[in-house]
């Protein structure tokens, strides 16, 4: 168990990744992540989940990893999100897709409700104690399996992860935006998926 | 009711590229039929996994079918309700229907009370199949579901637990 100790502003690490992204590359973004990301990009391979069913992002990039294992698809998952579905981990690491990034936004709270604390981080846990994301990664079987904890870090070492062979697990630990609330729909819901399907098969 | 090899059959013959499963004591005999057709199996941990997972196959131009137990369905219904309804992609399932033909092991089964109603409710067209000389309804049923871009489910009656 690592104490929590949330440090990287949340818009300027995902901002690091929207500069280091490939343009082929897929990002799927829920809750949180997909609320502060549609304000970064535009990019036709965004996959906005919102609506979202709480804790499937993980779920749906590996589909998506799976039916294109030519492109590189990479996750924005929060804390709470991972924890709904810790069981992904174990069915991502069964398929072993090598194009796989999973980005654990680890805040501690449920931030889009208010801020109330997860019960894996330290607030939130009679113990006062936090979960280890990286302890479940590799117990789960993910090879590459990193956290960061400053900015300067996680830009340094980004362009390296995204090219390594995966799956990956990040975590980074990010302070929760204060006042924050839910993702707001972008738009039509299966538009968006023709859309979004219709850029995909594009890609050459 | 039905032996593997006539499920991987059907589900070649549909075009099905992955089928996302948690097994029961009846849908899970068919995986290594399945996965000797070609047919990618895809184990999940909670039936809740299955349907994201399905989307993001079909999203990426795959072809999945979900194949789960009723009781599945149950854990499943936020999951399902996102993909079938909220995005609206057509993604098909076959069912077990756990205790229909049988409740001898479970007596009182309520998966008999709530089965039908949740998949009415939930908005899905679906065919319930008791006998095996129903095996062209099943087909029949899915394939015109995907005609019509819209998700359909095969209600498989079980007999045991």
């Amino acid at each position: 168990m690592k104490p929590h100790q949330p440090r990287i502003p949340l818009r300027e690490a995902l901002a690091a990744l929207r500069d280091a992204r490939g343009d082929d590359d897929v990002v799927v973004a829920a809750m949180g992540a997909a609320r502060e990301w549609m304000t970064l990009s535009s990019h036709p391979l965004d996959w906005i989940f919102v609506p979202s069913s709480m804790g499937q992002a993980t779920s749906l990039g590996l589909g998506l990893a799976l039916a294109r294992p030519d492109r590189r698809i990479i996750v924005l998952n929060g804390d709470g999100s991972m924890l709904m579905n810790l069981g992904s981990l174990v069915t991502i690491t069964s398929q072993r897709p090598r194009n796989l990034v999973v980005i654990v936004l680890d805040n501690g709270v449920y931030e889009v409700t208010g801020a109330q604390p997860t019960p894996g981080s330290p607030a939130g846990r009679t113990g006062g104690d936090g979960v280890d994301f990286l302890g479940f990664a590799r117990a789960s079987g993910f090879d590459s399996a990193v956290r960061f904890t400053d900015l300067a870090a996680w830009r340094n070492e980004l362009a390296n992860l995204l090219v390594r062979a995966g799956p990956t697990l990040v975590t980074l630990d990010v302070a929760p935006v204060p006042g924050a609330r839910g993702p707001r729909s972008p738009g039509p819901a299966p538009e968006r998926a023709r859309a979004f399907m219709e850029a995909l098969e594009k890609v050459e | 009711m039905f032996s593997g090899d006539q499920i991987a059959s059907l589900l070649r013959g549909l075009g099905i590229t992955h089928v996302v499963t948690v097994p029961d004591s009846t849908i899970g005999q068919w995986e290594p039929a399945i996965e000797r057709s070609g047919v990618r199996l895809v184990r999940v941990c909670r039936e809740g996994e299955a349907w994201a997972l399905a989307a993001g196959l079909y999203l990426g131009g795959a072809q999945p079918l979900v194949m789960i137990q009723c009781t599945g369905l149950f854990e499943s219904g936020d999951a399902l309700r996102n993909v079938l309804h909220d995005w609206k992609l057509p993604i098909p399932s076959v069912i077990g229907y756990r205790s229909y033909l049988n409740q001898d092991t479970l007596p009182g089964d309520t998966c008999l009370e709530f089965t039908e109603p949740i998949l009415k409710t939930w908005k899905i067209d679906y065919r319930l199949i008791t006998e095996q000389v129903q095996l062209d309804v099943m087909e029949r049923h899915l394939r015109s579901c995907r005609a019509a871009g819209k998700p359909g489910a095969v209600l498989i009656a079980e007999g045991k637990a």
